[in-house]
């Protein structure tokens, strides 16, 4: 028979060894599905996770890869924190589509003025979208005890509404001929966020993404702030007497994972999306749960999270159209990814004791 | 030059500007590959796209190979999925939803040797960017004229998708047709803000019958609307879309408009193996088949089913126009004069209800 028994203190080794575990078991479980539906397992999974890196088309794949993690790991870093602190942000979603909304607008605005301070100016105001939609749950909470969990997931089909709202109407290109969308970002020098070598899929969202990991990892180890945020979430009533006070946390953790989701949907909207459409948002702000857990609430571990996320999709891809595989295979793959991930994570807390008869 | 030095030197924005015509020879194989919004098993839009694909390979044989890739999101994904389908050897790519317009003319601008094929937009930018639609509208005529007939409630509804031409054509073409025959009609219109959502679809039918409307037409592709009128035991009637729907028939599924792609792609094809491939701007309808009228079945009236039946012909064979003057915009500003059909140019820009419709589209 089987027993979990708590263990005194979380292993480190199953901290850090919970994500290769998972990952290997997706593959296994993955390929037996891929092989259930008639396909050489192995060819998928070596299309999934070898080719977009090392096959015939690395070359622009690579490259591909940093354009769908980017985003993720801008979202993921401002998730952990709040996380950390046990403050759960759900609706990154719905910041990242306001971030841009805002965003796009400010550069719509100036159109078709050129001037170099056209682009900064949006990316402050996809951050400050951000942070204003986030301060919704985060400010309910604060006031009247609201659940935030419900409050900013509720808060993504606002936004979406609001999205909609501005593609068809307050943002729709006038030149478009009635179509919904709004002016195309990359052919308005001034607001677009184009690569920043040709071909290598680098853009300013990108930048920002790497830059944002260090920072988020320094506040985490070295300043007080960081130790305050998982000091709260580890034991809130120890924080308490430590002189955290828990809603100018809620304030700040809400606040700064909003404005990063913002950051992450002005620079999709003016970069590889390039307008405001009607279904611009491809659910980055959800995914972005996935990969803050499976980078183990580490700002450093997220960005490997984000890559590997990134390669689920830039080869789940490759092999829906080079091997046939239906898209919903490649859906329920991602799905296991985190399903082995909560999965095997019991290990961290919990020992399997094997034992013989009844108890 | 092989495929990756091509791609490498556009992207340093050396832009290699060889036309289109550099298929002039002709292919003995081609590679057709196809870019799906929804899933195939959506049992509508997309599946009658996949349908396409595959009467192109009964017809063609071993002269052609397919492939495609289902749920491609619009924008950037869309962009790299075309990418990677042009990189991998894909002769021509059809691009199957309006909202891959962009990524289509920009990936055509770096792979000018393949022929890109975008459904109902506008944007031709390259040499090798071609457009193709089918004048759905007509459907929506044969579907008002019943709609008109038979309404006992006189309310009738349409289940928008998105407030862009391609649906607003549709609800002004059903509105006239039934207003052809009965003056007192009354035309609700619900936006689903999607193209395929069964829940939101569903709410929207339910919606629309709550009110007493008793014909509901939709422009969303499940057959959630369909089942809602189901469960009125034949009070409600409503109509297949893009695909044939015939699980609902003979009630309330009374016909239905069918996208029929198939020929198409085979011409296409065909051209490309032949060499007389050419840019194109296809707006097909009824006449040749791309637009298809499903069985008008018997649960209707005979006079109705002869009517519905006697606008599809006059529209085939071309007696007929959907948009025929005289119409006036909701303004009450005159848009067609007596016996003026409306240019391509207004429909596929329209932007407008006309005169008798209440509500405002979206802005």
């Amino acid at each position: 028979m089987l027993k979990l028994e708590k263990r005194p203190t979380p292993s480190t080794f199953w901290q850090y060894g919970t994500p290769v575990v998972a990952v290997l078991l997706t593959m296994v479980a993955g390929g037996l599905l891929f092989a259930a539906l008639g396909k050489d397992p192995f060819a998928v999974i070596r299309t999934i996770f070898w080719d977009p890196v090392f096959g015939e088309f690395a070359f622009y794949l690579r490259g591909q890869l940093l354009v769908k993690a980017g985003p993720l790991i801008l979202i993921a870093i401002g998730l952990a924190l709040g996380f950390r602190a046990g403050i759960w942000n759900i609706g990154a979603e719905g910041q990242y589509i306001i971030g841009a909304v805002i965003g796009a607008s400010v550069g719509l605005a100036a159109y078709p003025t050129e001037s170099r301070w056209i682009f900064p100016a949006m990316i402050l105001g996809g951050a400050f979208g951000g942070w204003l939609w986030a301060m919704i749950p985060a400010i309910l909470k604060t006031r009247f005890n609201t659940n935030e969990i419900l409050v900013s997931l509720m808060l993504v089909y606002v936004a979406e509404t609001i999205l909609a709202k501005a593609a068809t109407g307050f943002l729709r290109n006038p030149d478009g001929a009635g179509f919904p969308g709004s002016r195309s970002f990359s052919s308005y020098k001034a607001a677009s966020n184009p690569e920043i070598f040709a071909g290598s899929g680098l853009h300013w969202g990108g930048v920002a993404a790497l830059v944002t990991a260090v920072l988020a990892y320094i506040l985490l180890e070295r300043h007080r702030l960081g130790f305050q945020i998982k000091l709260a979430g580890q034991a809130p009533r120890a924080a308490r007497f430590h002189g955290v006070n828990p809603a100018r946390l809620v304030v700040f953790c809400m606040g700064l994972s909003g404005a990063l989701a913002g950051l992450a949907g002005i620079f999709e909207v003016s970069g590889p999306a390039g307008q405001i459409s009607i279904d611009f948002n491809q659910g980055y702000g959800f995914t972005a749960i996935i990969v803050a857990f499976l980078g183990r609430l580490n700002p450093i571990g997220i960005v490997f999270a984000g890559l590997l996320m990134a390669l689920t999709y830039v080869g789940g891809e490759m092999a829906a159209t080079n091997l046939g595989l239906p898209s919903a295979a490649v859906q329920v793959f991602q799905g296991m990814l985190l399903f082995f991930l909560l999965g095997v994570d019991v290990l961290t807390n919990y020992r399997i004791r094997f034992f013989w008869g009844m108890k | 030059m092989n495929r990756r030095t091509l791609l490498a030197s556009a992207a340093l924005g050396l832009g290699l500007t060889l036309a289109g015509g550099a298929q002039a020879a002709g292919m003995d194989h081609v590679k057709a590959c196809f870019v799906y919004v929804g899933p195939i098993g959506d049992g509508g839009y997309t599946y009658q796209h996949d349908q396409g694909r595959l009467a192109l390979e009964k017809a063609l044989g071993d002269k052609v190979e397919t492939a495609y890739q289902e749920s491609v999101p619009e924008g950037a994904d869309a962009e790299r999925v075309l990418t990677q389908m042009a990189l991998s050897g894909c002769n021509i790519i059809f691009t199957t939803s309006f909202g891959y317009m962009d990524a289509t003319n920009n990936v055509a601008a770096k792979f000018p040797n393949v022929m890109f094929e975008h459904a109902t937009g506008y944007k031709r930018e390259h040499p090798n960017v071609s457009t193709y639609n089918a004048r759905f509208y007509e459907g929506r005529t044969v579907q008002g004229t019943i709609a008109g007939m038979v309404t006992k409630s006189n309310k009738i509804g349409y289940i928008g998708s998105f407030p862009i031409p391609e649906v607003i054509m549709g609800i002004n073409a059903y509105y006239l047709a039934a207003k052809k025959v009965n003056p007192d009609v009354e035309l609700s219109v619900i936006w689903a803000y999607t193209w395929f959502d069964p829940a939101k679809e569903a709410d929207a039918a339910k919606a629309m019958i709550e009110q007493g409307v008793d014909v509901v037409a939709q422009h969303t592709d499940s057959t959630a609307p369909l089942a809602e009128a189901a469960k009125t035991g034949g009070k409600v009637i409503g109509f297949g879309q893009a695909s044939d729907m015939a699980a609902y028939k003979p009630t309330p599924r009374v016909t239905s408009t069918i996208d029929n792609w198939g020929p198409y792609y085979i011409k296409r094809v065909q051209a490309l193996l032949d060499g007389t491939y050419e840019q194109v701007d296809s707006w097909e309808g009824i006449a040749s088949g791309e637009v298809e009228i499903g069985e008008i079945t018997d649960a209707l009236p005979p006079d109705v089913k002869a009517a519905a039946e006697k606008v599809r012909d006059e529209i085939a064979s071309g007696a007929l126009h959907s948009f025929t003057g005289p119409i006036n915009k909701q303004d009450g500003s005159v848009w067609l004069t007596e016996g003026q059909t409306a240019p391509d140019g207004d429909l596929l820009s329209m932007n407008f209800y006309v005169e008798g419709i209440k509500g405002d589209i979206p802005q």
